[in-house]
Parts: structure tokens; C-alpha cells; sequence
């Protein structure tokens, strides 16, 4: 750790304005993991703060505690120098912090305008909704950020992309003096992004203090003033952009130099396990075909909102595609259910793993049998020595770390459940893996882990499908990668046509 | 799409206009002026719980204890009404929606500070209240003879030709639209159905708009009781038996989610107009009243299923010439 | 940090010392001592309590109920519910009524009354499981549905007129104390257990209430299971159908009216967990015990039945609220 970049930033853009909000000695502790560790930081009017680190490093949960969602466990915070406990998310709003989540947390059945406006909606003389003010100041927030969505339409039509732009509306529409941003360009397009750039120089001018949370260097170098790096729920480094050269960012992310990050074996590659032609559904993605062979690694990139786990779940049954076919070891198939995937061979490691890769209160031997149930029971009575065995046998082969295997798998690490998640599709000897985001979530040491266990598998014989939005990890895991963009194919990449520029350009179509 | 929502309720009303007009080609004054001014007076009280219970259902509850709560209010005014004639009629009806609103707030506060299922909360005090009823009363009758002519003739005296019963009910309606579209009581209530997360990260208190919600509830059901044993002249235990079903089917058939979040007065008032002109029809042409548990059967699952099929998940809509067009420059104002 | 290829082997304990405590603090435990104080109140507060007879006709209140609640049970836990198993009784009842009246004989009016409610069940489970209906507005609807027909076939008349031999079910004893409702009440339960707790099929019932989504990603027919749990239910109400109305000799439109809700409670004072995933048959075994008794005792004391529902509504509200509150409790004294 380098202790000549743990300077705080005292000096802000304008002068020797005081901080805003100020963040001291702040931790939180849930169980089995610290996210936050002795956190302090200082937000200055008129500056945008950028928030780096890896997935994991603890920046949603800081997010959640300056929005009032969670109370810390340590620390204190201060408003304009005086300490203030956020009770509630009301608070928080009260105090002047406003967020736009990495998830938009919109509510579809109401429409556009109401969602920008829910709690702070504009009254008549006699406190009542005043509709009409709600709708036009909506249609002014929205041309402000030149679109031409209809605020009377319901939140559910919208895409992905244009309704991360109402939640991006939402957060302008509160007269906040601290705006949180978290990941907001990682469904935008290049234009688009170059407007919320606009928006937020427009907000520094205003005197209000950004947070800018995001992993993407070139846009931190473009829009950002001061930094602050995350790396395992404490704050590694702060200062100004200006002074610091990225790879020194980079080394604080990671702590270590980037090449050691992604053991990939080189693996011998042999003929085609899996052909998708002309795979479309009827709204998420249309015209998908590439091949994927034996103890290949194919990445797919793209942005949020791109369809790649869309993509990933027809694959595997969740959902019927409109047309395509299917080939598998030269056989044509055809997937209507995950059961069907199961059969042959395919299973699918989802990206939320709590919600829909395991039975959180159930214990870990449970949720490990249960694609393999008919094997570990007899005409259909469960046997418990045989369960017992095979979620042995897989906790051993991914060191896996719990008190026992009867406890709820809920109790466990972030990187333990994923564990969990991949032994259970193991058990089921597949030929094809997909993973979606494997290692979101994960700080950074059990990351590497979770890499070399994925090279191994190719080594073995297994065929992989990676999606990931991560740069780094996908140039790094993969022997091809193809680019998504909004539903569409935007090509497919071999290793050696790899680099990060190529990908982006291709996710965000544009030059 | 708010095109959408009104879309259903002409649809329904469209429907209840057409079976008004094949029962009127059975009954000759079936559709006369006089004949449906009374069934609407008929099924006020119907339209006061349905939307008691839309409230409830919008922040994703349920309340099973309305029709109880009604019995015992309602049996304990008649029960003031009687023993103490003088008392004014005024002062009855609001002791009646302040017993109502009570009742009310207690499945709220378990619903809200214990955090237990309103299905479980309300089904314990569906028995508890009626049980109460009969605590009370001993079991005995409150017979028309023993209430005083004022709190019979009220609900029954007409003006414009229809009866101050159907009044009230108008007036509800009108209310709990303002209440439900203007208030933030309103849109907290959606909200915290539609989205309990984004509810609390929008900074919305989501128990205590369900604690609130379940209060109305009483409330309603309260201002209910007068109405009902004012206007059938009696009161027991047993009386609205079944009605808390009635109101979740009339909310339903309205196109009111169960899941919460969705759903328009409009609607649930055509939903109850929908029951209560079956109810209404069915001796009138002919058919065996016999039949009426039955038909509301099959037009529940049928209304069910018609909610279900318009609010089925289209999946993250990603391809953009699927989504939603964006307004043409020109047309903005 | 240690790569997965070198390492020592972790070993992992396949269980966590004795489940003991576990066991001790457990719903089932705390609702069984609520059963021996009633049982214990209620053998002092009536001397007519303790008699083997009377004990034996106590049991009647409960085990036509408890044998759609242990179907019950297993549809609550895999998220589902269905309200309309009382106005299966009631079909099933007037179906074998007008069936006795034809002048068939009683296994075939077994196999009317299960019948019907197989029927029934499927309908509920097309519903549901194939049209991805809501079940709890479906049964509100399928429940006046099922008993309007009832009232169309019937009106307020009854049928009264059932071969001899159909009385055994309802009011037969197989030995000694041990009515024929008693016995099959024992084996059902022993069934249920062994269906929920060592099967297959249990696993993923648990699984389906637990998350059905990764229910779903883990390949199991969350459809097809859901739609065999509304097929038990059915099969079960057609079954309570013969003993009641074997036991009552007659039938109305009326019968068995308000059920559905007994039957919630049962589930739930169980310790069945209404949102899903949790719960176990001995714990609906002993909750219809604690209901038997409560009712039984109450009668005994001669108070009329719609006050001992209150007793009921408080008793599965004060049930649920006590661990609840406990926990509170133990959260707000630890900081």
C-alpha cells in the first residue's frame, strides 16, 4: 500500500470551501464480512469525487449508507460539519443526498413522470397533486437531458437504457446538494454520455458535490476532480486526478500488478460442442450466431442492457427463443426448459446468485443436490449419506469455505456461494457452462481463485460461455469474445484482435 | 399508457352497459331510470368495501376482516341506537367509523410493527371480531322495532330520486378518487405495492402506509355498518357473511392486481356495479338466485385471468424498436 | 491466497455439533407445550374431559380438517394456498348426495366423492400451474364457483337418503377408542411426513417456497409440482367429503362452510410459514391437536362455538406475534 497517495483531499476546487458531507471513521460489518473498514472521506461543493475500485470493494454499500438505506455499524457522518444520523432514506433526502442506484429501483406500473417525482411530487393550493406541473417539469427534465420520452407512459415500456435516463431525471429533479452516481454510463451510449457529462459540469457550477462512482478510467480522467480508491471495504488512496497517473490508481485498485489477476492456461481447443444460428427472441435480442468449441473460453461483452444475459438464459431454457436453431455435438436440439438444458449438457450459473442461483435459507448440501436429486436418491427417496457425499466430494474440489455443510448457504461469502452455485451444475457433469458475471461481487483474492478454477475447467474438456461487463476479465479469461449492443451482434473478436478499445467501440458503437 | 388502464374500464363498463341491455330485453323496466338508480343504491355498500379493500390490496395486502368488522360496528350502534334513542344520529355514524377505524388499526399495527402477513393478521381477526359481535349482543337480535325511525329513514330518504344510501356512495367514490390520485397518502400506497424496495429508497414510510391503509379499511367498513343495518333494519352476528370475498372479487373483476401497485377507482367501482347488477338481474329474468355464487365464481377466475394476461412480465424489453416510441419532436408542447 | 489447485484439504463437517438446542427452541416443541397446558387446563376445568369416549369424539373436530391441512401444508410451502377446499367438500358432498340418491352404492360414491374432488383439483391446478394464475384469487373464485354449484344442484334442500354401510367412515371405529377418521387421520400424517420430508418430491416443494426462481434455474417443473400439490388438495377435501358426510348423513350446500379458513389456521398454527419454504407435518399434527382440544374443552364448558373462534383467531395471532416479539426483544437488550 502506497502511503504517499493516502493524503485526503483537502484541497477543493473552490478554495477552501468546507466539505459538504464529510464521512469519519465509518464501518459496517454484516455477517461473515466487513464491506466497510474505517471508511474517510470528504465531499467539497462544486467538485466531482470520483469512487474507483473493483466490484466488491465496498462502493454500493458506502452508497447505501450515505442514502440512508443502511446505519453504520461505526463511524459518524457530518452535514456541513455537524454530525446527522440518516434514519431513513427520508432523511437522507432531507439532508440533500440524492443517488442514482447501479440498479434502477423504479416502480413500473406508474408512469414516467410519477417516478420522477414520487415523494416530491409538485401540489396545487390545496396540497394536492398538481398533474399538470408533474408532467411538463418531467417533459423539461427529460429535453434537458434530450429526450423525447413521453412522461405519461408507464416505466414498463421503456428500454433498459431509456429508463436508467428517468432514473438519471429522478435524481436531477430533487434539489439535492450531494448527487451520487453509481456506474450511471454503463448503459449509455457514447452521445448520451457526453449529455450527462454536460449535466454534471452543469451541477458542479450549481455548487453541488458528485460522487462519481465508476471503474471506467477514461471517463474518471474526464469528468472527475478529486478520487477516492476502494480496495476491500477500506479507503486505500485519495487525491486529485490531476497529479495522479492512472497505473498508480490501478495499483491501489488491485494491489498487486494486473498480468498476475488471470491464470489462463493455455488450453488445445478442439472441434465445435455448440452452434447457435440466428438465435432471436421477441424484445431482447435478435439475429445472435457464433460457435462455441471444446475448452474454448468465449467471452461476451457488452454493456448493461445489452441482452447477454438474456442471451445466456434462452440458452438454457428460461425463456423461448422467437427462431434459431440450436446444434449441439453436430446434433440439432432444441432447449423449451431448463430441464431440456440440463439433459443436454448445458447449465447456467446466473449473475444474481441470491436470487436466482440458490435457496438462501436452505443448507449448502441441499441447494448442491438439487439439479442431482435423481441421482443421489433412491426411486425417488432422498438418501442423505449419498447427498452428504456429493456435496463433499465438490466442496473439497473448490475449497470451499463454511462451518458445515447443513448450514443455510445464506450465511456464507459472496465468493463461497458462487462456489456452491458452480458445484451443484458440476455435479451435473455438463459440457457447457455458462457464466453469467462469475465474479461480481467478489473481492478481489477469491476472484483470481474463481478464474483459475474456470481455466481449469476448459483445461478438463468443458466448454465455456463468460459473459462479463469487465474489461479486464473478459480480455484476460477469453480465447473469443463477442460484443452485444442493445440486442444485437456487434461482431466476434479473437484473442488477438483483443484489446479495450476494440470492445468498447464496438459495446457503444462509436468511434 | 395510462391508455391502457382506461382501456380496461371501458371494456367493463361496455360490458355491464350490453348485460343491462340483454336483461332489460327479458324485463321490460329492467333498464328504466327508477330500476337502476336502485340497483346502484343497492350495491353501495358493496362499492364502500371494495374500495376499502383496494386500498389494502394496493400496498400488497389483504384485509379478510372487513365483513366482521362491519358485523360488530354495525351491531354495536344498533345496539347505542336502541338502548339510548336519543342519541344523534350524527353521533352514531362517527362512533361507528372511529370503531371501524380502530379495528382497522389494529391489523394494521400487527401488520406494521410485528411485520406479520395481513393474510394471517386478518384471517385471526375475521373470527375474533365476529366472535366479538356475539360477545356483545349475547347472541340476541337488534329488530327494526327497536331502532328509532331517524336512523332507519336516513339512508332510505331519496333525493333526486336517489336514495341518501346511493348518495353516500357517490360521495365515497368521489373521496377516495381525490384520496387515491391527489394525495401522497395515494401515491405512497402504490407505490409501496407496486415496488416495496423503491418505495424505501424513494424515502416512503412502507408500514405506515399500510398501517394507514388498513385504518381507511376500518374506517370504511365502519361508515358500512350504519349503512347496512340501517338499511335492512336488523342486526346479528352473522350479517355480511361472505362480504369480505365479495369486495377482493369486485377489486379483482375492477382489475385491481392482487400483487399490488395497480389499479383505478373507476374500476373497482365498475367491478362491485358488475356483481351487484348480476345480483340484481338474476330474479328479475328469471334465473335462480341459487345461481348467483356460482356466476361470481366463473367471472372472478374469468376477470383473473383477463388481469393476468395484460400484466405479464415482457421480459426486459432491450431491442429498441420494441420499446416504447419516443414522442415526436413536434408534438412537444 | 491459496489457488484451488494447492491447498491443504479443508475438511468440512457434514453437520454442526448436536441439533439440540436447535430442536428445543423449535416451533413444533413450543406449540406441543401449548398442547399439554390446554390438555392439562382442560382436564381440570371439566371433570367429563378425561373420559376415553369423549376424548375419542374430541377428535372428530379436527381430523377431517387436518387431512386437507397436511395437503394444505405442502401447497402453503411451496408458495401457493387454496381457499376453495371447503366448497370441494361441499361439491363432492352434494355430488355423492345426488349419486345415493340414484341408488349407488357406497364404494361408488367413494369414488364419486374423490372423484370430485380430483376434478376439482385439476381445475384449480390448470389455473394456477398453466395459466400462471395468482392461486389466491383463483380459489376465491374457484371457491364460490365450486359451492354455487352446489347451490344450483341443491337450493336450500338436502339430501338425506345414504346407503347404511356408507356411515362407517364418518362414524366407525376400527378398534376400541379408535374411530376409522382417527386412524386414517395417523396414516395420512405418517404419509404426508414421508412425502415431505423424505422424497424427491419434498425436497423440491421446499425448494419451489424457498426461491422458486432458483427452483426453476435448478431444472426442477416448478409447473408440473405445483399442479400435482393442487391435485392433493383437491383429492384430500374429496376425502374429508366422505367422512363428513358420512358422519352427518345428509348433505346442504352449507356444509363444511368457513372451513377453508380452519384450515389456513391449522397451517399455520403448524408453523408452516404463509410466505413459503418452511415448516413440518408433525407441526400441523399437533396444531390440530392444540385446535381438537381447544374446541373440545370450550364445549365442554358449554361455550358456544363462535366465541371459541375468537379463541382460535387469538390463539394463531398471540403464536405468531411470540417470536417475533422474543426476537425483538433479544435484538433491542443486545445493543
Amino acid at each position: 500500500m502506497n502511503a504517499a497517495f493516502q493524503q485526503t483531499a483537502t484541497d477543493s476546487k473552490t478554495g477552501d470551501a468546507p466539505a459538504i458531507l464529510e464521512m469519519r471513521g465509518i464501518s459496517q460489518i454484516f455477517p461473515g464480512v466487513k464491506a466497510l473498514d474505517n471508511v474517510s472521506i470528504a465531499l467539497h461543493p462544486g467538485t466531482v469525487t470520483a469512487l474507483i475500485g473493483e466490484n466488491g470493494a465496498g462502493k454500493s454499500t458506502l452508497v447505501k449508507i450515505l442514502t440512508g438505506i443502511y446505519r453504520p455499524n461505526e463511524g459518524e457522518i457530518l452535514v456541513d460539519g455537524r454530525p446527522v444520523t440518516f434514519a431513513s432514506a427520508q432523511a437522507a433526502i432531507d439532508a440533500g443526498v440524492t443517488a442514482i442506484h447501479q440498479e434502477t429501483v423504479l416502480f413500473d406500473e406508474l408512469t414516467v413522470a410519477e417516478n420522477i417525482f414520487l415523494g416530491h411530487a409538485p401540489r396545487t393550493r390545496w396540497r394536492t397533486i398538481d398533474w399538470q406541473t408533474m408532467n411538463s417539469r418531467a417533459k423539461a427534465l427529460l429535453t434537458a437531458l434530450e429526450s423525447n420520452i413521453d412522461p405519461t407512459i408507464r416505466l414498463k415500456d421503456l428500454s433498459i437504457a431509456q429508463r436508467h435516463l428517468v432514473a438519471i431525471a429522478r435524481a436531477l429533479s430533487i434539489e439535492a446538494r450531494i448527487v451520487i452516481m453509481d456506474e450511471p454510463t454503463a448503459a449509455l451510449s457514447r452521445k448520451e454520455i457526453d449529455d450527462l457529462f454536460r449535466i454534471v459540469r452543469g451541477l458542479k457550477e450549481q455548487g453541488k458535490a458528485i460522487l462519481f462512482i465508476s471503474h471506467k478510467f477514461d471517463e474518471v480522467y474526464e469528468i472527475a476532480d478529486d478520487f477516492v480508491v476502494f480496495r476491500d471495504g477500506r479507503a486505500v488512496g485519495q487525491g486529485r486526478l490531476k497529479e495522479t497517473p492512472q497505473d498508480e490508481i490501478v495499483r491501489m485498485m488491485v494491489g498487486r500488478d494486473v498480468e498476475n489477476a488471470f491464470p489462463k492456461i493455455d488450453v488445445a481447443i478442439g472441434g465445435p460442442v455448440l452452434e447457435i444460428s440466428h438465435y432471436s427472441h421477441r424484445t431482447e435480442f435478435r439475429d445472435i450466431s457464433f460457435t462455441l468449441r471444446q475448452g474454448e473460453i468465449l467471452g461476451i461483452y457488452g454493456l448493461i442492457g445489452a441482452g447477454r444475459s438474456e442471451l445466456s438464459q434462452s440458452l438454457f431454457g428460461i425463456t423461448r427463443p422467437l427462431s434459431g436453431k440450436m446444434m449441439l455435438e453436430g446434433r440439432e436440439i432444441t432447449i423449451h426448459s431448463p430441464q431440456d438444458a440440463i439433459r443436454a449438457g448445458i447449465v447456467y450459473v446466473p449473475e444474481e446468485r441470491g436470487r436466482h442461483g440458490l435457496a438462501l435459507p436452505m443448507p449448502i448440501f441441499q441447494n448442491m443436490t438439487l439439479p442431482s436429486l435423481a441421482r443421489t436418491s433412491r426411486r425417488g427417496f432422498l438418501r442423505a449419506a449419498e447427498e452428504f457425499a456429493l456435496a463433499r466430494k465438490y466442496a473439497e474440489r473448490l475449497d470451499l469455505r463454511a462451518a458445515a455443510l447443513s448450514v443455510p448457504v445464506g450465511t456464507l461469502s459472496g465468493g463461497n456461494q458462487q462456489k456452491v452455485v458452480i458445484g451443484k451444475w458440476l455435479a451435473t457433469a455438463p459440457k457447457v457452462i455458462i457464466l453469467d458475471e462469475p465474479t461480481k461481487g467478489i473481492d478481489i483474492g477469491s476472484k483470481a481463485a474463481v478464474h483459475g478454477f474456470i481455466s481449469e475447467l476448459a483445461a478438463e474438456g468443458l466448454s465455456i460461455i463468460m459473459v462479463s461487463s469487465e474489461l479486464p476479465e473478459i480480455i484476460g479469461m477469453s480465447d473469443r469474445v463477442l460484443v452485444m449492443k442493445e440486442g444485437l451482434s456487434a461482431g466476434i473478436f479473437e484473442r488477438a484482435e483483443l484489446s479495450p478499445e476494440a470492445l468498447v467501440r464496438a459495446a457503444t458503437g462509436n468511434a | 399508457m395510462a391508455r391502457l388502464i382506461r382501456k380496461r374500464e371501458t371494456l367493463l363498463f361496455a360490458i355491464i352497459v350490453v348485460m343491462i341491455a340483454i336483461f332489460s330485453t327479458r324485463a321490460a323496466d329492467f333498464a328504466t331510470p327508477e330500476n337502476l338508480a336502485g340497483i346502484f343504491n343497492d350495491t353501495s355498500i358493496l362499492i364502500i368495501l371494495a374500495l376499502a379493500q383496494m386500498t389494502v390490496i394496493l400496498t400488497k395486502s389483504i384485509d379478510l376482516s372487513v365483513a366482521a368488522n362491519l358485523a360488530f360496528t354495525g351491531m354495536a350502534i344498533a345496539m347505542m341506537n336502541a338502548a339510548y334513542p336519543d342519541l344523534p344520529l350524527v353521533l352514531l355514524i362517527l362512533a361507528a367509523i372511529v370503531i371501524g377505524a380502530c379495528l382497522g388499526a389494529i391489523n394494521g399495527f400487527l401488520v406494521w410493527a410485528l411485520e406479520i402477513p395481513p393474510i394471517v393478521v386478518t384471517l385471526g381477526t375475521l373470527t375474533i371480531y365476529r366472535g366479538m359481535a356475539f360477545v356483545l349482543s349475547g347472541g340476541a337480535w337488534v329488530n327494526a322495532h327497536q331502532m328509532t325511525p331517524v336512523f332507519l329513514s336516513v339512508p332510505r330518504t331519496p333525493i333526486l330520486g336517489l336514495p341518501v344510501l346511493g348518495w353516500v356512495g357517490i360521495v365515497i367514490v368521489l373521496l377516495m378518487y381525490v384520496l387515491l390520485r391527489y394525495t401522497q397518502f395515494g401515491r405512497s400506497a402504490y407505490a409501496t405495492g407496486g415496488n416495496p424496495t423503491a418505495a424505501v429508497y424513494a424515502g416512503i414510510d412502507t408500514g405506515w402506509t399500510k398501517f394507514l391503509a388498513f385504518v381507511l379499511s376500518g374506517a370504511l367498513a365502519g361508515l358500512a355498518s350504519y349503512l347496512w343495518v340501517s338499511r335492512y333494519a336488523v342486526a346479528y352476528v352473522d350479517i355480511a357473511n361472505g362480504f369480505e370475498l365479495d369486495s377482493v372479487a369486485a377489486c379483482v373483476i375492477g382489475g385491481i392486481s392482487i400483487a399490488g401497485g395497480v389499479g383505478s377507482v373507476a374500476g373497482t367501482v365498475l367491478g362491485a356495479l358488475f356483481l351487484g347488477v348480476i345480483k340484481n338481474a338474476l330474479p328479475v329474468i328469471g334465473i335462480s338466485p341459487f345461481t348467483q355464487m356460482a356466476i361470481s365464481g366463473a367471472v372472478i377466475i374469468l376477470a383473473v385471468a383477463f388481469n393476468a394476461r395484460r400484466e405479464r412480465n415482457r421480459g426486459r424489453i432491450i431491442l429498441r424498436d420494441r420499446a416504447a416510441a419516443e414522442v415526436r419532436t413536434e408534438a412537444a408542447a | 491466497m491459496s489457488t484451488v489447485s494447492t491447498h491443504e484439504k479443508r475438511v468440512i463437517p457434514d453437520r454442526l455439533g448436536t441439533p439440540f438446542r436447535r430442536i428445543l427452541a423449535s416451533w413444533e416443541v413450543l406449540l406441543f407445550a401449548v398442547a399439554i397446558l390446554i390438555f392439562i387446563f382442560n382436564s381440570l376445568a371439566s371433570p367429563y374431559f378425561l373420559d376415553a369416549w369423549n376424548l375419542s369424539d374430541a377428535t372428530f373436530n379436527f381430523t377431517e380438517k387436518a387431512m386437507i391441512a397436511f395437503a394444505m401444508a405442502l401447497l402453503v410451502i411451496s408458495g401457493e394456498i387454496d381457499l376453495s377446499v371447503a366448497a370441494i367438500i361441499a361439491l363432492a358432498s352434494t355430488a355423492m348426495g345426488a349419486a345415493a340418491q340414484l341408488g349407488i352404492g357406497t364404494p361408488g360414491l367413494v369414488a364419486i366423492g374423490i372423484g370430485t374432488g380430483l376434478a376439482c383439483g385439476i381445475f384449480n391446478g390448470v389455473l394456477v400451474s398453466v395459466l400462471k394464475l395468482p392461486s389466491i384469487v383463483v380459489t376465491i373464485g374457484t371457491m364460490s364457483l365450486f359451492r354455487g354449484i352446489s347451490y344450483i344442484v341443491l337450493g336450500d334442500q338436502a339430501y338425506g337418503k345414504y346407503p347404511a354401510d356408507f356411515a362407517y367412515f364418518g362414524q366407525g371405529y376400527v378398534v376400541w377408542v379408535f374411530s376409522f377418521e382417527f386412524v386414517l387421520f395417523i396414516v395420512l400424517a405418517i404419509l404426508f411426513a414421508i412425502l415431505l420430508h423424505a422424497t424427491n418430491f419434498g425436497r423440491q416443494v421446499y425448494a419451489i417456497g424457498n426461491n422458486d426462481f432458483a427452483a426453476r434455474f435448478s431444472g426442477i417443473p416448478v409447473e408440473r409440482v405445483k399442479f400435482i400439490l393442487f391435485l392433493l388438495t383437491g383429492v384430500m377435501s374429496g376425502v374429508a367429503a366422505v367422512c363428513l358426510t358420512s358422519r352427518l348423513g345428509s348433505t346442504r350446500p352449507s356444509i363444511a362452510q368457513g372451513w377453508e379458513l380452519e384450515v389456513v389456521t391449522m397451517v399455520v398454527l403448524g408453523g408452516i410459514s404463509i410466505l413459503g419454504g418452511s415448516g413440518t407435518i408433525g407441526g400441523v399434527v399437533i396444531a390440530a391437536f392444540v385446535m381438537g382440544l381447544v374446541t373440545f374443552g370450550l364445549g365442554l364448558l358449554n361455550v358456544p362455538g363462535i366465541v371459541m373462534s375468537i379463541f382460535i383467531g387469538l390463539l394463531l395471532i398471540i403464536t405468531i406475534a411470540i417470536p417475533i416479539i422474543a426476537r425483538r426483544v433479544k435484538l433491542m437488550s443486545s445493543r
